[in-house]
């Protein structure tokens, strides 16, 4: 047989005894190092973790199966309340699907503001993430609410814009619902000229203290393959050298347009996931400077759709995304009527926490809440 | 199309694989592959080392219950001496099975999505599939969500257990026959659904 990937067998007895010296720990569900609710079982030999089993369920909810008894209209609001930072993206990747399997056009003004509002999600994720990556390392407040200064903006923009600052509900199958307002675009291109300088200042703020790279570097190393052979998607994907942007991978939306690039790691530890996240919202400005410029006018929606009364072909359609946390896909399948007969979310922090074990391991307890930090989770995706 | 030669290579690499293709009628056109589960886990060897599919994005199950299928048909009949065409309702039965799909992407080659599928005999005793886990690590935790919420055991997963629901807990409820268990606290307030709820509720259990 050929090369596995499995977890070591001596990982997996979760009701053996233990040797005396080990001790048993559960990490949370309320711990705040853990993004929500969310449990790690850790087994420690002094400091150092012996074995790490995640437990999820808290925030469990069968998003599915209530999917499942709405119409395809019907579930777009839902979608906001997986990955609630960013709901742009997830009821992005969710019109996608539909509009494989009921082979939609989008407008093309539509997909310049997919790309703007997705791509302002990306900058205010990546934005939080670093903050609460310093946060949980120790870095209390400051870089935090620096990020949250901008993100403060970005949610003015989506307020104006959607009614909504975190619950978006704005794209739909087969364009927008709403086109932008008069001057939204220049206050989102006043806003992105003022970001390069705060991405400089965030970046200056820690990138070359000691602390920080003696916590983060040669920590949580992941290789490549294993992050191949685990499907793990996104920034951390990237940053273990894995040069694989869905973006540029499937073109989808207008991405094949514009001029960017997949920024890459080496090492695959914290400190590349870290600095990762700042070079991709450098890629991000640059994609949105170039999508404001060039934005036409036109439809925003395609008339042919009848959303209340859609009714696809019997068939199924995997679509998927580069979401800012990764590969979000939803599976859809038709019977023929207005619901999907089955709705299935492919949720990336899920699946990036598959390795969170083979990452920790051998490392100290104050690391598990570094490496757990910079795989970049929001429960509410995780549990459904 | 690419199916029909990963068709004949994995026939060819594995003797006995039974494979069929799946035809998807969609605009996604996204034609899947059926194996038989007792070949399931050379074949999905096969597609990760030689036909490159390394990248196993998505496992789900699926539910499909057993359903009759109504058609009218015509026959001739004689009626009177007279032949003629009489309607005639025939009912073909469908047995149910559950399904599990694995969506496979190539990381070197850029393609996919290409789902791989097998199925279990029946929806009840015998709902046991190859786990695929040794061959892509990312169905660890999916198929652990698969046995959770469906009930499918895969045979050879280093650690089945419950995902998302508690250990104690006996259903499966994403089958579509799961009727959710009697035993909320009913708060009565002015819908009238809830409130029609609560009352059937308090006629079985005598109380509110």
């Amino acid at each position: 047989m050929s090369t596995t990937y499995a977890p070591s067998a001596e990982s997996l007895n979760t009701d053996t005894v233990l040797p005396e010296q080990y001790l048993e720990v559960s990490m949370g569900p309320q711990h705040p190092s853990t993004h929500g609710v969310f449990r790690m079982n850790v087994v420690l030999d002094g400091e150092q973790v012996v074995k790490l089993k995640p437990v999820f369920g808290y925030l469990h909810r069968n998003h599915e199966k209530i999917a499942e008894s709405e119409s395809y209209l019907g579930n777009m609001p839902y979608t906001d309340r997986l990955d609630y930072i960013c709901s742009i993206t997830n009821n992005w990747a969710y019109a996608i699907a539909v509009e494989k399997l009921g082979g939609i056009e989008v407008p093309e003004r539509a997909e310049y503001i997919r790309v703007i509002t997705g791509e302002l999600t990306r900058l205010q994720n990546h934005a939080c993430l670093l903050g609460f990556l310093l946060q949980d390392m120790g870095a209390s407040g400051t870089p935090l609410m620096y990020a949250f200064r901008e993100r403060e903006t970005i949610l003015d923009l989506f307020e104006s814009l959607t009614g909504a600052r975190m619950m978006c509900n704005y794209l739909r199958f087969g364009g927008c619902r709403v086109d932008l307002p008069a001057g939204w675009l220049d206050n989102a291109k006043a806003f992105l000229a003022e970001f390069p300088r705060f991405l400089d200042e965030f970046e200056r703020l820690l990138v070359g203290n000691e602390i920080l790279m003696e916590r983060s570097q040669n920590v949580g190393v992941l290789s490549r393959e294993l992050a191949i052979n685990s499907a793990i998607s996104g920034p951390m994907a990237r940053a273990s050298g894995l040069n694989y942007d869905i973006r540029k991978v499937d073109g989808y939306s207008i991405y094949n347009r514009f001029s960017f690039r997949i920024p890459l790691g080496s090492h695959g530890d914290v400190y590349d996931r870290y600095m990762i996240r700042f070079l991709e919202m450098r890629e991000s400005v640059k994609i949105l400077e170039q999508a404001m410029r060039e934005i036409p006018a036109g439809p925003i929606q395609n008339p042919a759709i009848k959303a209340r009364l859609f009714r696809p072909k019997p068939g199924e359609a995997y679509g998927r995304i580069e979401s800012p946390k990764g590969e979000l896909g939803f599976y859809l399948i038709s019977d023929g009527s207005g619901i999907p007969y089955r709705y299935r979310v492919r949720p990336p922090s899920l699946i990036n926490l598959t390795v969170l074990e083979d990452l920790c391991l051998g490392h100290n307890v104050a690391d598990v809440v570094a490496i757990l930090g910079s795989v970049d989770i929001v429960m509410g995706e995780v549990d459904r | 199309m690419e199916l029909e030669t990963f068709k004949s290579e994995i026939e060819a690499a594995v003797p006995g694989c039974r494979l069929e293709i799946i035809p998807n009628p969609s605009p996604s056109a996204q034609h899947s592959l059926l194996v038989d589960p007792e070949h399931g886990l050379a074949a999905a060897y096969y597609l990760r080392d030689t036909a490159q599919f390394n990248f196993c994005t998505n496992v789900t199950g699926i539910d499909w219950p057993p359903k009759e299928i109504t058609e009218k048909i015509k026959i001739k009949q004689i009626v009177d001496g007279v032949e003629k065409d009489v309607d005639q309702v025939r009912k073909t039965s469908v047995p149910g099975y559950l399904e599990a799909v694995y969506h496979l992407y190539s990381i070197d080659r850029k393609v996919g999505p290409l789902p791989l599928r097998m199925r279990t005999a029946d929806r009840d005793s015998r709902v046991h599939l190859p786990s695929l886990t040794p061959v892509w690590r990312s169905a660890e935790f999916q198929e652990r969500e698969i046995y959770d919420l469906y009930g499918i055991f895969f045979d050879g997963h280093p650690d089945l257990r419950r995902l998302l629901m508690w250990d104690d807990f006996a259903d499966h409820p994403m089958r579509r026959d799961y009727v959710d268990p009697d035993d909320y606290e009913y708060e009565p307030t002015a819908h009238d659904q809830v409130l029609a709820r609560a009352r059937e509720h308090a006629a079985k259990a005598g109380a509110l």
